[in-house]
């Protein structure tokens, strides 16, 4: 039996493996057919992106800063994602959330000048509270009126861009050719942190990435709320059955998973364009998609993933070095999107059928052959 | 998210393939409302002057906007009647918009337009492999897309760059194609004259009247013309052949279709793919309307498609009115305030009478599931549509940036107030692997 067990679990751990593994290579195969047809040498275009990161050179220094700032947006954009995720919850709308909340925090944190100590919380639960509150509208439609909240937050990250627009053309204030709020007070300004040689700084709230990171991990897998959440996104009738008020959860989550996109602009507000303007990046709550996908709603998975893409963003530039378009990167990211969650479906699929062949073997029953009798119905477990 | 709006809401609204004589009604009843709404609004335009709300120039550029709409809604209608969620559409809407500026300069706009449809199906063959193929989740899938295809079409125009800037009297280049000819434009001959003169009367209902002619029949692009055959065609595909038949089976009950000898995947594949070239097409149109393609050029239309398609219950012709009425807001904004202004007047006296009827209903205990939800829902219906009236005569002009929130908030209203009649394919957005049941 130990052996038997021994090589299970050899086996899990070499599944576990192989679906990243294959879904790397898949978009390394795709992306080198990709730069061959711009007729370029892929090995080229990979030793150019691997290069912007050398930390011997001050470039090397300044591209690590930059990809830790842009992990930490991305991260937090991915635990908004991943919160609603865990409860089957579908959030396309961190993206207008996030908009909407850093845009709100910064007119009002504009407004007043309190000490440093009640600033950046006042800021920080204000941005909270405009992206909880914004995707709560969706939390309510759907437990009111049964209507999706993909739909729903699709609709609202438009409704979104509307208002942002209206309201920095109504309070903002002209700077250059550029629209936007006004400077905040110095007391919210949170000083960065520098690197080695690099001119740029990491954001002071990277550590705000860390501790919602943890705090994530923490209130999912350590407390009741985490384990009724997963439970209500696993089966929804077995919370049902345990007592779990699944409207109450609909709404809490969607509360929780805008609270955390209210978050996702803060970074770069506070750390240092200090005022919401147009060049606030469009997109991220999709890029937030992605990182959940790719890290596959574990936090430190997560954390992995936006590294990664903040790698690719800022590598990007590198390739027109060797005369590679730089979309090359977006064509890279979004492959590795998809592969990975084919890549996943694919081994969970093929995990089933072999776990499927160990119970028949248990109960001496002759393992049914790919497609025999027995196949459908563990599909059908698993459907 | 399996489902787009919980199944359990739904009481089951007779399809019109179970039964058919039940469809006339329900037509006839629509064109009265549709002929109410035409006489209110040119009640409204009549008292308000905000004479551009029916003019032609208004109702000509509203059906140029409504196309790409339109027919990226009947993209997802495809795709959604075989039970794939297709978020994906703006992808392909972009993909659609490459291929057109890439075959545009050098072959004219009908060679655009096929050409976006292929870009478009090849998006839509992706994401058939990810979701029928691969059984992946069909939204991650969608967003995937969505990802992926803005770079792909940028790089690919990249990499046409040298060719691009050395086309003559083209300026395309790292982010735009060359600029291609215009599609023809169709006249009724004889007719501009005497209706632009009654329209200048500004006279109730028949100036109105005349405009709208006017708007559809003078300088009409031969892109309508696609579009509206491109529609009775679906319709008539989807639900007046043994083919439309199997395929929206696949979509309501995949297994029974299964058990009745229907290759689920096929069919599957087949409507997603379809749903790409149509998308194509969609981003296609606006690559020929703009005379080039340019990045971005696509700005969530396939996203409003969705909407539109959401709007008009997942059926060819609500989808239309849908696609019509974001074309509508989409032209007087871009025209009129006045004219917005007005029509937050009608939505007001609308969401009123909405909800005014509702709650009435609920006193006469004749509401299905009367909690105090619905009430809450229905009080809260009567105060935003007061608010709007109110808003109508304390508002000096409202402010275009809101005004492009129009088509979004109203397919959310209306989602909200319709939500118990809105019936989307029954097995929509749920992963069919054969043999599994």
């Amino acid at each position: 039996v130990r052996r038997l067990r021994a090589r299970l679990s050899g086996r899990d751990a070499a599944l576990a493996v192989l679906a990243p593994v294959s879904a790397v290579a898949i978009a390394l195969l795709i992306s080198s057919v990709v730069i061959l047809i711009a007729g370029h040498h892929p090995i080229d275009a990979y030793r150019a992106m691997a290069k912007s990161l050398d930390p011997s050179t001050p470039r090397g220094d300044r591209y690590f800063v930059l990809i830790v700032n842009q992990a930490t947006t991305y991260y937090l954009a991915g635990v908004a994602v991943a919160i609603a995720f865990r409860m089957n919850l579908f959030n396309i709308g961190v993206d207008g959330q996030y908009r909407l909340a850093v845009m709100v925090a910064a007119l009002v944190g504009a407004q007043v000048d309190l000490p440093p100590f009640l600033q950046v919380p006042l800021i920080l639960v204000i941005a909270m509270l405009v992206g909880g509150l914004w995707a709560s509208i969706a939390g309510l439609l759907k437990v009111g009126r049964g209507i999706s909240e993909v739909i729903s937050t699709i609709m609202l990250n438009a409704i979104a861009t509307a208002v942002v627009a209206y309201l920095l053309n109504r309070f903002g204030v002209t700077q250059g050719n550029d629209r936007s709020t006004e400077e905040l007070p110095r007391s919210a300004w949170i000083p960065g942190i520098p690197w080695r040689e690099a001119a740029n700084e990491i954001y002071g709230l990277v550590f705000l990435a860390v501790i919602v990171g943890i705090l994530y991990g923490v209130l999912l897998g350590r407390t009741r709320f985490g384990f009724d959440l997963r439970a209500t996104g696993l089966s929804q009738s077995a919370a049902v059955a345990s007592g779990v008020s699944v409207k109450a959860m609909t709404l809490r989550v969607m509360f929780l998973s805008g609270a955390t996109a209210g978050l996702v602009g803060l970074p770069l507000l506070l750390g240092n364009s200090h005022s919401y303007g147009l060049d606030f990046p469009a997109g991220v709550g999709f890029v937030g998609i992605a990182i959940a996908l790719l890290g596959r709603n574990s936090a430190v998975g997560m954390a992995f993933a936006a590294l990664l893409w903040g790698f690719l963003d800022s590598s990007a530039v590198s390739l027109e070095t060797v005369d590679v378009p730089k979309e090359l990167v977006r064509i890279m990211q979004g492959v590795l999107v998809l592969s990975v969650v084919v890549a996943y479906e694919l081994v969970r699929r093929y995990r089933l059928v072999l776990e499927q062949r160990d119970v028949g073997r248990a109960v001496g029953e002759p393992p049914p052959g790919p497609g025999g009798p027995a196949a459908p119905s563990l599909e059908k477990a698993s459907a | 998210m399996s489902t787009l709006l919980d199944g359990n809401h739904l009481p089951l609204v007779p399809e019109d393939s179970v039964a058919p004589a039940r469809r006339r009604p329900i037509l006839g009843r629509m064109l009265l409302a549709g002929a109410a709404a035409f006489i209110g609004l040119s009640l409204i335009r009549w008292l308000t002057g905000a004479n551009d709300l029916t003019s032609g120039g208004t109702v000509n550029t509203a059906l140029l906007s409504a196309i790409p709409i339109g027919l990226a809604g009947l993209a997802g209608l495809w795709s959604e009647r075989s039970g794939v969620v297709n978020i994906g559409l703006e992808g392909m809407l972009v993909l659609g918009t490459w291929g057109a500026g890439f075959a545009g300069y050098q072959w004219g706009p009908w060679a655009a337009l096929i050409a976006g449809g292929i870009c478009g199906a090849a998006g839509g063959a992706l994401h058939a492999l990810a979701t029928v193929t691969f059984g992946v989740d069909q939204t991650v899938s969608g967003v995937a897309i969505n990802l992926l295809a803005p770079g792909v079409a940028l790089y690919l125009n990249k990499l046409m760059s040298d060719t691009y800037q050395n086309v003559e009297g083209g300026g395309g280049g790292d982010k735009q194609s060359p600029r291609m000819e215009g599609i023809q434009q169709l006249s009724i001959p004889g007719i501009e004259s005497p209706l632009r003169d009654l329209e200048a009367k500004q006279w109730f209902l028949l100036s109105d009247i005349a405009g709208v002619l006017r708007g559809v029949f003078v300088d009409m692009s031969a892109l309508i013309v696609v579009t509206v055959v491109m529609f009775v065609g679906t319709w008539y595909i989807l639900w007046r052949t043994a083919f439309g038949l199997r395929l929206r089976s696949c979509g309501e009950a995949p297994y029974a279709a299964e058990s009745l000898g229907v290759n689920v995947y096929l069919y599957k594949w087949i409507a997603v793919v379809t749903s790409g070239f149509i998308g194509g097409i969609g981003g296609g149109a606006l690559a020929v309307m703009a005379g080039l393609y340019k990045d971005g050029q696509t700005g969530g239309r396939g996203y409003i498609g969705l909407a539109a398609m959401i709007f008009g219950n997942w059926r060819p012709g609500g989808l239309a009115t849908g696609a019509g009425l974001f074309g509508y807001t989409d032209a007087l904004k871009s025209r009129q305030a006045d004219s917005v202004k007005a029509l937050l007047l009608i939505l007001g006296l609308l969401l009123i009478g909405v909800g005014v009827w509702r709650v009435l209903r609920m006193r006469r205990g004749r509401g299905a599931g009367a909690g105090t939800w619905t009430l809450v829902g229905n009080v809260a219906t009567v105060v935003v549509g007061a608010a709007a009236v109110i808003g109508f005569f304390a508002v000096e002009r409202i402010p275009s940036e809101l005004v492009s929130a129009t088509p979004y908030l109203a397919t959310l209203i209306v989602l909200v107030l319709a939500s118990k009649n809105f019936r989307m394919p029954k097995a929509d957005g749920q992963v069919y692997r054969r043999g599994a049941h």
